[in-house]
């Protein structure tokens, strides 16, 4: 026990040092234990609970709700398929399958000599590259049967991750279409100057002129929720960047924090200037470990050039500085309370609201919490000005959108429009055809069929965060209502009764009808659990988890019918399910082991 | 002078600060929960007690009571929603009622009843939960644990010990104590620790005195939930009076 402790002091130490102790790092000084040890050891708690002063049980609560973080031997090398409805679409189910073999192991299990493990998780944000993988947090994309048996050999091997091919990492930007946010040439600095001579009320009055509303998808006017957090009475005051791109189907915070970096760090600044804010705080998801290095790099340059740190520009009592918090998995940390609440260190389930972030956020204090993509919006509103800004987009949509296309078209990439742009001129210029639907926002968004594709993107219209995930003719769009269910049931932070027993009720059924056993008696069951979830859900996750199965039935019902047994009525009970894991026991699974089924 | 909101049509005051269930409870009106209770702050994750206003579903231990607010909660449409909600309980853990030595006393049994839960309706999920009996007078039975945290709480805010927490995500979210081992023994809880005595169902037991009140002479067999969470709620005298207590008659 004492050289176990010791043992882990050596590399928990320093670690626990440069977080200062502090019990807001919790999840950070937890990824990086992690780092170290490719999982998190018992003693290890131990230790960081007497240094914090947490309670294990806590500490131990906290690892186990984040993906990512491991409390038992995970493999040497733990590799993650992304498993997004596009990631199949391009293949992910039979390489995921054939690795297995490669390596001779079983999905979810670790190999007998705890060289790796194999599993899926939800979405990694590389849609316009899949299939994709992360390899001890390291994303790997474009997957073909080539680089699954390269990735193999590289592991049975034991080849360091860094000494892996580069290309293997490579992440292209794939912008297909630019705009003013993604065309914009401002130098570094520029932004704040201008608000500099603003002041701080002009800045607030200025983006209340300009319109902009949250890219996040709820879209609550940026102008008055900096106004609320400058007026809100507190200590210190917090800006808030939500980098935690969960939602399926979106990477176009992972194009701007590449390409943008400088706009959305100087879009938090002004934001910090005008709410009179002096800390800030960039929540990365976990997913996108490989932009921490660069995006600290980004940010040491602005405090070398005055742009970040005490007197920013030479402006006395202009202080602000950031730092990057990493997410380790949890698609609910994108809710903004659940997100303050991990980067407090904790496990990220949603706040009871009131009150708001804007008036008790960050350690309670006023915050002001927008996504990556408003910061850059707003940066870019203060160097257009309000005027200029209004006018592109529509009267309740100002500005443009950037907008991740994925699935079946030839050219999946970023694409920036004004707001007011049609489904079909989209489907148009990523080049789709004989397309079915199309996924909009998400699977918390809308499936928008073919009728509708003359609907157009906007707050008035489809609300979008930017995911617009495409399907051809050739697609089954139950299998797609099915893989977001999952993916909603693997999501649920499991705090309140309908999502957390409801998610997993909805995959139970969906999963019945893809097996055949489905009955009309299901469809009334699936519509009854969506009434359940979206009345009494206690956020957004669960009001919006049916979204996916609902607007799929309302389009597409005979996905679903023609899944059904023809009889009226049939027992959830499966007898011959039953025994799937006595012929597991025994290891059989001849015709003997099974009943006979009818007509069989 | 203090403000009132309408429930079910009923006018019911309430002080500055109150949510509208310490109202409705001190004024004598029940709404059904499993997570609140009077001594802790509200949590809202049951949904039991999910209210409508405006059109809007909210949890009444959460939401602050308003003057004018016009809400619903003994409808229906809610105490369907509530039986289902029940019933993903009901199925979520293992409960045999029959067998359980909480029976009688069991909130989740008592509120199931009171709104006439005739079936499980949904599929066991029968999942594995392990049991600890580590420790010399307590014993765990997870089999029946539904989330709500009170333990939690009570061991955290009262007891000052945080013998228990919660871990995993979604469906595999359960309850854990605060060991390396893992095990109760090797925690600091105490038979006269708060969070001994505020499961609403029967996962912390005291060894030794199971079945000691007989089935049928328990808690809730004696009064319905709705009777026995109004007489718990803490709330000032009965306005008016008695004459024969005042010794006018």
């Amino acid at each position: 026990m004492v050289s176990d402790s010791g043992l882990h002091a050596t590399y928990l130490g320093p670690i626990l040092e440069r977080h200062g102790y502090a019990a807001t790092s919790l999840l950070q000084i937890l990824r990086e234990a992690q780092e170290h040890y490719g999982y998190i050891h018992p003693s290890a708690i131990s230790y960081i609970s007497v240094k914090l002063g947490i309670p294990r049980a806590r500490i131990e609560g906290v690892a186990g709700f984040y993906s990512f973080l491991h409390l038992r031997p995970h493999g040497e090398y733990r590799v993650l398929f992304s498993d997004n409805i596009t990631d199949r679409m391009l293949g992910s189910q039979p390489l995921l399958e054939e690795m297995c073999r490669q390596l001779w192991l079983q999905q979810g299990k670790v190999s007998e000599d705890g060289l790796v493990s194999i599993n899926t998780t939800s979405c990694t944000g590389m849609c316009d590259q899949g299939p994709a993988m992360l390899v001890n947090g390291r994303a790997i994309t474009r997957l073909t049967q080539q680089r699954v048996q390269e990735i193999g050999q590289l592991i049975r091997n034991r080849t360091p991750l860094s000494d892996w091919p580069s290309d293997f990492f490579a992440v292209d930007d794939n912008i297909r279409r630019s705009g003013p946010l993604l065309g914009n040439t401002l130098a570094p600095g520029a932004v704040l100057s201008t608000a500099l001579t603003l002041g701080s009320e002009n800045i607030i009055e200025e983006i209340k002129q300009s319109g902009l509303r949250g890219r996040g998808g709820a879209g609550f006017p940026a102008g008055l929720k900096w106004e609320a957090c400058r007026n809100a009475p507190g200590e210190a005051r917090h800006v808030v960047c939500n980098a935690d791109e969960g939602e399926p189907g979106t990477f176009k915070d992972r194009v701007l924090l590449t390409r943008q970096a400088d706009l959305v760090f100087e879009g938090m600044t002004l934001c910090a200037l005008a709410v009179g804010a002096q800390h800030g705080y960039l929540y990365l998801r976990g997913e996108y470990r490989y932009l921490l290095e660069p995006l600290q790099a980004a940010l040491q340059r602005r405090r070398e050039n005055k742009l970040l740190g005490k007197n920013i520009l030479g402006q006395p009592g202009f202080d602000f500085d950031i730092v990057i918090h990493l997410g380790a998995g949890a698609y609910i940390c994108g809710e903004e309370s659940a997100l303050i609440e991990s980067l407090e260190g904790k496990r990220g389930v949603p706040r009871n609201r009131p009150p708001f972030p804007v008036t008790h956020g960050y350690l309670q204090q006023p915050t002001a919490l927008d996504n990556v993509e408003t910061f850059c919006a707003a940066a870019l509103a203060i160097h257009m000005g309000a005027e200029k800004y209004r006018a592109i987009g529509t009267p309740k949509s100002s500005g443009s959108k950037l907008i991740s296309v994925s699935g079946d078209c030839p050219r999946p990439g970023i694409y920036e429009y004004p707001f007011g742009v049609s489904v079909r001129e989209v489907l148009a210029d990523c080049g789709a055809v004989n397309t079915r639907a199309v996924q909009v926002s998400g699977p918390s968004g809308v499936c928008v069929a073919a009728s509708e594709f003359d609907h157009r993107l906007g707050f008035e219209d489809l609300p979008t965060a930017g995911a617009f995930m495409v399907f051809d003719d050739s697609r089954d769009l139950f299998e797609v209502a099915r893989n977001f269910v999952h993916f909603f049931a693997h999501e649920s932070c499991g705090f309140c009764t309908p999502c957390r027993v409801g998610t997993a009720l909805l995959k139970q059924t969906m999963d019945k009808i893809a097996a055949g056993h489905g009955t009309q008696y299901d469809l009334h069951e699936i519509e009854n659990l969506d009434q359940v979830l979206q009345t009494s859900s206690h956020c957004g996750l669960g009001r919006t988890a049916c979204n996916p199965v609902l607007h799929t039935l309302r389009h597409f019902r005979p996905a679903y019918e023609s899944r059904l047994k023809s009889l009226e009525f049939k027992p959830a009970f499966d007898l011959d399910g039953a025994l799937a894991r006595a012929r597991q026991m025994t290891g059989r699974d001849d015709a003997g082991a099974h009943l006979k089924t009818e007509g069989a | 002078m203090t403000d009132t909101f309408q429930l079910d049509g009923a006018t019911v005051s309430f002080e500055p600060c109150q949510t509208v269930m310490q109202a409705a409870l001190t004024a004598g009106r029940y709404i059904p929960h499993l997570c609140y209770h009077p001594e802790f702050k509200p949590h809202g994750s049951c949904k039991l007690c999910t209210i409508k206003v405006g059109g809007r579903t909210l949890s009444a231990c959460t939401m602050p009571a308003e003057a004018g607010l016009q809400a619903e909660s003994n409808i229906e449409e809610l105490n369907a929603l509530r039986r289902t909600l029940l019933q993903m309980l009901l199925v979520e853990g293992n409960h045999f009622c029959p067998s359980c030595e909480a029976s009688g006393n069991c909130q989740l049994q008592a509120t199931a009843y009171e709104l006439q839960v005739m079936t499980p309706h949904f599929n066991q999920f029968f999942p594995d939960r392990p049991l600890d009996g580590s420790h010399p007078d307590i014993l765990l039975d997870f089999n029946r644990c539904i989330l709500c945290e009170l333990c939690v709480r009570a061991s955290c805010e009262m007891d000052g010990k945080n013998v228990f927490a919660l871990a995993g995500r979604g469906i595999t979210k359960h309850l854990i104590v605060n060991a390396e081992s893992g095990m109760l023994r090797d925690t600091d809880i105490a038979l006269e620790d708060k969070a001994m005595h505020v499961c609403p169902v029967g996962v912390i037991l005291k060894k030794g005195v199971g079945f000691s009140v007989p089935i049928g002479a328990r808690r809730y067999d004696q009064r319905p939930v709705g009777a026995q969470a109004l007489d718990d709620a803490p709330r000032p005298a009965i306005s008016g009076s008695c004459d024969a207590c005042e010794g006018k008659s």
